[in-house]
């Protein structure tokens, strides 16, 4: 059984079909790519998997859990977490704020649940340490800190709740070549744990170099699912650009 | 605002102590400070302990209506209707006890009831309807000053029970009650908006709202507890407010969202959601309660003093604006 299984997935939004079944499998301690052109789907599909969206057929499970019906918050406590491409940071409130945004440390008093800060900073500033982001203080407020410490900021929400899926959305696509480096590193250590990885990116260079599988996704649906040392850059390509007949065609000649 | 961010502020500055990591701003209480000095000068009277207690009565109204505001700004919404509900829930409790001979208790908890249930319709129109705060309090600020004018039939509802009038005249030990009320729920209030995760979702949900419900924070049910929050904040209010003039009226509380909403706003809370503090708006409708005392002691008439307060409030925001371009920058 795999971690997480889409079956017929189908979302539409008024006349548009942005999911027309989509199906596909993600295996714990494995990389799947979700590539394909803008408006595809790629982000319907996500958002659709987190709870953001609702999908109107089809079933999702998630750790022989069916995931209907879910909201943000129960499918983040069922093990999924997303790096969101605009990172879904609060910019006027500190890092530890953003860290343990929607699942703040809080102390009793008198009754009253109130928002442990100091726990939730000491607790930051170790996950900080531990994936060696250069942030000075987890005080400082996250809309002062540079893109890729924003990042480095969604990044440590997203491990410090031992997830067992991480989505990342565009994770490169801002960065400097040794930051990506990093972010590709970062991919393959999560492997390594048996963490699952669904990388959505436009390099397909990165793709290639960390995931195990690629799946395209065209016009709602999923056109290819092909294990990476099967296929190649060119035949994704052309899943991509929707040129698959062409290309079969230039093999036959 | 920015001076202390820069750097890697380790440990909180006492401004941000003081303000339990919420923006009270040092603008706001020198302000306050420059004008308490300026009225000092010009009037031998304002100092004195019971024109002091005076500006805190006359605060006391309004304070409560702006702590409710600084939730819903926060949230980066607005609510123009707490004048309306604040004059529909007096009417609705006086009513209860005057002309339905109730205990009053009850006229109490129907005030309180009575804007609570018509903050909750606001907060249901926002989210349900996805129709923006701004014309849904608005067309708010209509229908519940409509109500409480039809419900009276447009005259005041005298005779209060002593209980209720005690609220708003009562003096234990010298000080006013509503000031008692003003200053527990300012209490209250703080605790909740920097303190725990009710206050912390409704500044993220100004802040950004898309992560707010990434994150799993149930954004819609959160802002119908904000507008809920507001219009109990504003029954209270109109609880005060009919106490102090022993009357249930149907006109009272007119152009109270105004003082309100600058009050919140010279405190420090921003316009546009995102950060705010109770502590901030108590400062800021203490500005405005020692601007009418002033405008009052030097015998200016209170036409003007809406020009004042009108003017405060875009001057505040217009000076809020070059800061954070600066900022910026």
């Amino acid at each position: 059984m795999s971690l997480l299984e889409l079956t017929g997935v189908r979302k539409t939004f008024g006349a548009i079909e942005a999911l027309r079944g989509v199906t596909f499998s993600v295996e714990a301690g494995s990389a799947v790519a979700l590539v394909g052109d803008n408006g595809a789907g790629k982000s319907t599909l996500m958002k659709t998997i987190t709870g953001v969206y609702h999908p109107d057929e089809g079933e999702i499970r998630f750790d022989g859990q069916s995931l209907a019906g879910k909201d943000p918050g129960d499918i983040r406590r069922a093990g999924i977490e997303m790096i969101y491409q605009d990172l879904a940071l609060a910019k006027m409130r500190d890092v530890a704020a953003n860290i343990f945004l929607g699942r703040e440390l809080t102390r009793s008093v008198l009754g009253v649940k109130l928002i442990d800060s100091k726990r939730m900073r000491g607790e930051a500033e170790a996950m900080i340490l531990k994936l060696g982001a250069r942030i000075k203080s987890v005080t400082q407020m996250t809309g002062h800190l540079s893109g890729g410490q924003q990042q480095s900021v969604a990044i440590a929400r997203a491990l410090t709740f031992n997830p067992k899926l991480v989505i990342m959305d565009e994770p490169t696509a801002a960065l400097a070549v040794r930051e990506v480096e990093h972010v590709l590193d970062l991919i393959r250590t999560l492997k390594g744990q048996g963490i699952a990885v669904i990388l959505i990116s436009h390099r397909l260079t990165d793709v290639f170099s960390v995931c195990d599988r690629i799946v395209v996704l065209r016009q709602g649906a999923v056109i290819a699912d092909d294990a990476t040392r099967l296929t190649s850059m060119s035949a994704v390509v052309a899943h991509i650009v929707g040129a698959t007949d062409a290309l079969q065609q230039g093999e036959q000649l | 605002m920015s001076a202390s961010t820069s750097a890697a502020a380790q440990t909180p500055t006492w401004r941000e102590r003081i303000a339990g990591g919420a923006a009270v701003r040092l603008e706001s209480l020198i302000v306050l400070a420059v004008l308490c000095a300026v009225m000092a000068a010009l009037s031998n009277v304002f100092l004195s302990v019971s024109n002091v207690l005076n500006i805190l009565l006359s605060t006391s109204v309004f304070g409560v209506l702006a702590i409710g505001m600084t939730f819903v700004i926060c949230s980066a919404g607005i609510d123009l209707s707490v004048g309306s509900i604040l004059a529909l829930s007096g009417v609705a409790g006086a009513m209860l006890t005057s002309n339905l001979d109730l205990p009053w208790y009850v006229g109490i908890a129907g005030c309180l009831a009575m804007g609570a249930f018509t903050g909750w319709v606001n907060g249901f129109l926002i989210t349900k309807g996805a129709i923006p705060p701004f014309i849904v309090t608005l067309g708010m600020l209509g229908v519940a000053r409509g109500f409480a004018l039809v419900l009276s039939d447009g005259v005041s509802i005298y005779g209060l029970p002593p209980p209720i009038v005690w609220l708003g005249q009562g003096r234990p030990f010298g000080v006013p009650v509503p000031v008692v009320i003003l200053l527990l729920t300012a209490l209250v209030a703080h605790v909740l908006l920097a303190h725990t995760r009710f206050g912390i979702y409704a500044q993220v949900i100004g802040d950004n709202e898309g992560a707010a419900r990434a994150m799993g924070v149930r954004v819609e049910r959160h802002k119908v507890m904000l507008y809920t929050l507001s219009g109990a904040l504003s029954g209270l209010a109109g609880l005060l407010f009919a106490a102090r003039i022993n009357s249930g009226e149907p006109t009272a509380g007119l152009n109270y969202e105004l003082t309100a909403i600058t009050a919140t706003i010279i405190g420090g809370t921003n316009l546009f959601g995102g950060r705010g503090s109770v502590v901030g708006t108590l400062i800021g409708a203490l500005i405005m309660g020692v601007l009418q005392n002033g405008l009052n002691l030097m015998a200016v008439r209170p036409f003007y003093q809406q020009i004042a307060i009108g003017a405060v409030l875009i001057l505040a925001v217009w000076l809020d604006r070059i800061n954070s371009a600066e900022g910026r920058r």
